[in-house]
């Protein structure tokens, strides 16, 4: 029963987790029946919301670039070993960087500012992750108590900073003033249009290329680094990192910081790219479904982009579904992150077992 | 003692079979123990004590055979129809909850009732009389983790025996105990088995099977291949019976060509993380050029003094000078050992000396991964270590030929040779080297020892721990024996044999008849 | 203000820190059981979260507080149960169990809130019978009239709904159960050893599963506590990290009954404070923010772990499914 339930490679990284997808599907259609609504209805309508126009489209990579920050800033920590739940903090505490910067530089141009205030999101993101790594390598705290614990800090303090220090003067609303036109992350249909080309206008931002990016650094790092080495033998092994002279401590830090930071970009796609001003709850939920993304991408960049994009369908597609079957609100993906969370994760045996015994099967009949 | 006549035996095991996996841990082991008696059970790590005690006590299920219990045929399926059966057992690693009271230890699982206080009452009174009958006197109070080992094995012992366990199995009691507690232990046992008690005694030390035990079974690979009278045996002969006669393995080696003292030990003292002492002021030196074998069974502290010297562990006290150098302040991490040229063949490559899901390739490196052979500044280039490791495949015949193999893929042997081929190829000064044919097939075998000779011979010290006698008769220049964390004895391979170093691993310090 | 005036405002805070504690109590309960055997529960959010809905439908429907609570601890345990099988029968992670079970929570029940009552995910008002109705003791209002005395008789004692009282009575039981029962004992036990609990002939899977529906059981009273005696029905994410919270109080309680009382009662006591405080002048401070006072538990919970003050040391073998070795 305990030893690790053996798979080919390619089924461990698509069947098991497409598998945990549908099972967690099949559920939510459960759901879906039960407040009276056809599924399969409900299923169309958010695959045509999602995908059918230009302007899904571009919504749905609006979302799912929040997913890839998030599910990426959890991955690296998966990679060390390592259970980073405090990716909304990380977030909320990223937004504050960039405004922090966006309110007192943003006279400056664009090509100073934005870049600033993008190190301002990784910066304050990363502190926020470090605190905890930190807290567990001398102090003995785990981190994932402390994350917790840290994301309702970082809520705290930003609404303090948002009604009495930071707000804008007069306004009852806890957010900043907006920022000047030279802090705006340009709009993709802005960046294309200079190019001459025309696509649909949604929120979609330069922030998406940001993420792809950001997937490409961590794939780097994590596979065709020195670094990524050190900490991929901490995550498998601990006792072969200290025969190596890995020091653990010193990886728990780094893979800290790196995904505090990750998780702090997500405030460039909300913040920067779209709401232009630091407001309240900007990451509404966002750090913790980027633990399903995490757990169904595999880890993989690859298949985070490809989470991610799944999880943008589902919440383009589920406002949509939510204008034409007002029943089914976008609560509905919550439910069903929780679901792809508990299948792909916590009950991931569930499916691998009856899948290796296919297999066993199949490789016994076949020999 | 005269196991009285016509009377059924406490125990009476027969034919038991048990496999894990592709293991025997258990085949026809037949066992009969008197009642009232003390019955050691000797052998090696390994040879299947702990498994047919384990079947015994209700963990495991034999595969095959019968058991009886004072005549009866039973099942045993758990702990609980083991306890009903009045079987008791004492584990290696006490079953005790360290921050509960002695009182809450001993009811666990035996309270007496859904409400603890009227069991309790019934439960101090049995301690009490348990402390009249055995002196076994102990403040129910307490809190189990404050309490000396000593005293927590005593908690052990009265669980078993307030349950009514009339066979009591103790594995491996002596392992934590001082001289003194051990003794005590002993008198126990003796005062035990006068009251009509049974008394399995499972142990590697035969001085305690010789002062102790009335019968003595030994246990080689898994097989029962004697049981003896103690008072007809010697401790020479049940040390030739748990060596056995191994197969003699054909090493051709040249005298060492001795070269200048490489790496000296003086007066190491070493506690593991419990603080509780693993090295007890040990000294040796190796010459460049030589191989000093270090013999022992298992958990003697050779492991930590193996892990300490890599610069694992820090030891408590003592010096470590490689070419008159001390490393302790100059090289105290791995890393640093490693540049220093103190290589290091982990005993246990599964946990240590490898990542099983690595690749071959990514295993290959492990230590060396900031090598910049590797990649550039902070790149590792996977083409690179795929080369460097298709190289090394070739060189130290690994297989399958696959780089981007999942290390865990591979066999025993060739796993073990991904090690040797990764701390040879980078020109140890010092290699230390543990365990290194522990699960290797014979061809892999061969292959290793002729690898560390031709170490040996380019200048190479070496520090061989193997708990395997033959391997180390075989391959050593000179032989140091540890046992308790001293070393009890040195000797060198033309003037020592399996049952002299037999007796120096079992603590029997004067050279025996 | 007159010294009157400052004992009435004193009370009055200490009376809404009581009620603001009563479904911290349950929850942090409900965590000191699941981990003192050995199961780690961030999921009391979302096990609340159901029973709060659950209670309210149910109490709705029927217009009874008690078929609600009934219906609310069914619920939790409902929930309760996944994360055991989860974390006991698969051996899953226990901290990603935790989190799926509070999405899935709060997604279910702002998703079914809407469909079936059409309020944007809540519940429609509850009243009368269908609420917990706070318990006026004999001759409160008389007594309270006495100085200094009667208001602590009148707001302090009196004056809570059923549930508050229940909390009292559960945080006895868990103490009296732990401590003092072969039940207890076995639980206390197998959080910190379960093989030492296995070999002594005892069920540790039995134990978990026991301790987790418990777990189950009182985060339903939390749950039906906030939908039926404080507010009047569900709300969307009514929790708002209440859960977390009590998981806080947990550790500072070090993972016991009494201390656990009073840790959320401290907790509920500086909510309670940052609500009355809200925009006040404190003459010579000024305004005390808020926010500063809400991040106390939080923050004097992260410098507990740490060591810096104390040490909390979990049980040993919570988070660590059981795996028999040998």
């Amino acid at each position: 029963m305990s030893t690790p339930i053996e798979l080919p490679k390619w089924a461990d990284v698509s069947l098991v987790p497409i598998l945990a997808v549908i099972v967690a599907f099949l559920v939510a259609g459960l759901v879906v029946l039960g407040i009276g609504e056809n599924p399969v209805k409900a299923t169309v309508l958010l695959i045509q919301g999602a995908l059918g126009s230009g302007e899904g489209i571009g919504y749905t990579l609006y979302y799912a670039t929040n997913f890839i920050f998030t599910g990426l800033a959890v991955a690296i920590t998966f990679h060390a070993g390592l259970f980073n739940i405090g990716g909304e903090g990380q977030a909320t505490m990223g937004g504050l960087g960039a405004a922090l910067i966006c309110l007192n530089l943003d006279f400056l141009p664009w090509y100073i500012v934005l870049p600033l205030a993008i190190l301002g999101a990784m910066a304050l993101g990363a502190l926020w992750a470090f605190i905890p790594g930190y807290l567990q390598v001398k102090r003995g705290s785990h981190v994932v108590i402390t994350t917790i614990m840290f994301n309702f800090l970082a809520a705290t303090l930003v609404v303090y900073l948002l009604v009495n220090v930071i707000g804008k003067p007069g306004s009852m609303s806890p957010e900043t003033r907006v920022f000047a036109a030279s802090a705006h992350l340009p709009y993709l249909h802005e960046a294309l249009a200079y190019f001459g080309l025309k696509i649909p206008k949604s929120p979609l931002n330069l922030s998406f290329v940001l993420a792809l990016l950001a997937s490409a650094f961590v794939w780097i790092t994590v596979w065709h680094t020195k670094l990524g080495y050190a900490i991929r033998t901490v995550g498998h092994s601990p006792t072969a990192a200290t025969y190596a002279g890995i020091s653990i401590g010193r990886i728990t830090l780094i893979s800290m910081a790196m995904s505090g930071a990750l998780a702090g970009m997500l405030a460039v796609n909300e913040i920067l790219g779209v709401q232009t001003r630091l407001l309240l709850e900007f990451s509404s939920g966002y750090g913790f479904i980027g633990i399903a993304v995490a757990l169904m991408g595999r880890a993989h960049p690859v298949g985070i982009v490809l989470a991610s994009i799944l999880f943008g369908m589902l919440y383009q597609g589920g406002t949509e579904l939510s204008f034409e079957m007002p029943r089914v609100t976008r609560d509905m993906i919550v439910a069903i992150s929780g679901l792809v969370i508990l299948f792909a994760g916590a009950l991931d045996g569930l499916i691998r077992r009856p899948v290796a015994g296919v297999f066993a099967r199949f490789l016994k009949s076949g020999a | 003692m005269n196991p009285m006549a016509g009377q059924a035996p406490a125990i009476a095991l027969s034919g038991i079979d048990k496999r894990f996996g592709e293991v025997r841990a258990n085949s026809n082991v037949n066992l009969a123990v008197a009642s009232g008696s003390v019955h050691g059970i000797v052998g090696e790590n390994g040879a299947g004590k702990s498994t047919l005690m384990s079947i015994l006590y209700g963990f495991y299920e034999a595969d095959r055979g019968t058991i009886h219990i004072h005549g009866n045929q039973v099942r045993i399926r758990s702990p609980k129809e083991a306890i009903a059966l009045g079987i008791g057992m004492v584990h290696q690693h006490f079953m005790l909850v360290e921050p509960l009271s002695v009182i809450d230890n001993v009811m666990l699982g035996a309270e007496g009732g859904p409400i603890l206080a009227k069991g309790e009452a019934q439960m101090r009174a049995a301690l009490a009389q348990l402390a009249e009958t055995y002196g076994l006197v102990i403040d129910p109070d307490a809190v189990v983790g404050d309490l000396p080992v000593g005293l927590q094995q005593r908690v052990e012992i009265l669980k078993a025996l307030v349950r009514g366990a009339d066979i009591l199995i103790l594995d491996e009691p002596t392992a934590v105990l001082t001289p003194d507690e051990a003794e005590q232990l002993f008198v126990l046992l003796r005062t035990l088995a006068a009251q009509g008690k049974t008394v399995i005694l499972i142990t590697h030390k035969l001085n305690e099977i010789m002062a102790v035990t009335d019968n003595v079974s030994v246990m080689r690979r898994g097989e029962m291949v004697a049981t003896l009278k103690t008072a007809e045996t010697s401790p020479a002969q049940l040390a030739d019976q748990m060596v056995g006669r191994h197969v003699l393995l054909d090493v051709s080696k040249g005298p060492a060509k001795l070269g200048p003292v490489r790496l000296s030990v003086e007066h190491l003292i070493i506690r593991d993380a419990h603080s509780s002492l693993r090295v007890k002021d040990v000294s040796f030196e190796i010459r460049a050029g030589e191989i000093l074998g270090l013999a022992g069974v298992a958990g003697n502290g050779q492991s930590e003094l193996l892990e300490a010297l890599a610069g694992i562990i820090t030891p408590t006290l003592g010096s470590i000078t490689l070419d008159g150098q001390d490393l302790i302040t100059l090289a105290p991490t791995p890393a640093e050992r490693r540049e220093q040229g103190v290589l290091h063949i982990p005993e246990d490559r599964q946990r240590m000396g490898l990542v099983p899901a690595f690749s071959a390739a990514e295993s290959m490196i492990l230590g060396f991964q900031s090598d910049n052979a590797f990649g550039t500044g902070p790149m590792l280039s996977t083409a690179a270590i795929q080369t460097h490791t298709a190289k090394e495949m070739d060189l130290y015949d690994i297989r399958p030929r696959d780089a981007s193999l999942k290390t865990a893929k591979f066999s025993g042997g060739n796993q073990q040779k991904i090690v040797l081929a990764r701390e040879i190829e980078h020109r140890p000064k010092v290699l230390l080297v543990g365990q290194p044919t522990r699960g290797v097939d014979v061809g892999a075998i061969e292959f290793i020892h002729k690898r560390l000779i031709a170490l040996r011979d380019a200048g190479v010290a070496i520090l061989l721990v193997s708990v395997e006698l033959d391997e180390i008769m075989s391959l050593s220049d000179r032989i140091i024996v540890m046992c308790g964390g001293v070393i009890t004895g040195e000797r060198t391979p033309e003037t020592t044999s399996d049952r002299d170093l037999g007796l120096l691993m079992a603590g029997v310090t004067e050279r025996a008849a | 203000m007159s010294g009157m005036e400052i004992y009435a405002t004193l009370i009055a805070i200490l009376e809404s820190g009581l009620r603001l504690c009563v479904p911290l109590v349950f929850a942090c309960l409900a965590g000191l059981w699941s981990e003192r055997s050995g199961v780690v529960d961030i999921g009391l959010e979302g096990k609340m979260l159901v029973a709060a809905f659950a209670s309210a439908a149910a109490a709705g429907a029927t217009n009874s507080a008690v078929i609600g609570l009934g219906a609310g601890i069914i619920a939790s345990i409902g929930f309760a149960l996944i994360h055991g099988f989860a974390a006991i029968s698969q051996r899953g992670n226990q901290i990603v169990s935790g989190v799926a079970i509070n999405m899935l929570a709060a997604g279910l029940t702002a998703l079914v809130g809407n469909a079936w009552y059409n309020q944007g995910g809540r519940t429609p008002p509850l009243e009368g019978n269908a609420r917990f109705q706070p318990l006026t003791w004999p001759g409160a209002e008389t007594i309270d009239q006495i100085p200094i005395i009667g208001p602590i008789y009148a707001h302090l004692l009196s004056g809570h709904s059923a549930l508050a009282y229940c909390a009292l009575v559960a945080t006895f039981l868990s103490a009296f159960i732990l401590r003092r029962t072969r039940f207890g004992l076995r639980i206390r036990a197998v959080g910190e050893n379960p093989a030492a609990v296995d070999t002594a002939g005892v069920s540790v899977v039995r134990l978990r599963y026991s301790a987790v529906i418990i777990a189950g059981i009182l985060c339903g009273f939390a749950g039906s506590y906030l939908a039926l005696g404080q507010a009047a029905g569900f709300l969307t994410n009514m929790t708002a990290g209440k859960g977390f919270i009590a998981l806080a109080a947990l550790i500072f309680a070090k993972w016991r009954a009494w201390p656990a009382l009073g840790a959320c009662f401290l907790f509920g006591l500086l909510d309670a404070v940052a609500i009355r405080l809200q925009g006040v002048m404190v003459p010579g401070i000024g305004q005390i923010p808020v926010q500063a006072i809400q991040a106390l538990p939080y923050l004097m919970t992260v410098i507990l772990l740490a060591g810096f003050i104390g040490k909390a040391i979990p049980p040993k073998a919570s988070g660590l499914p059981y795996v028999k070795e040998r």
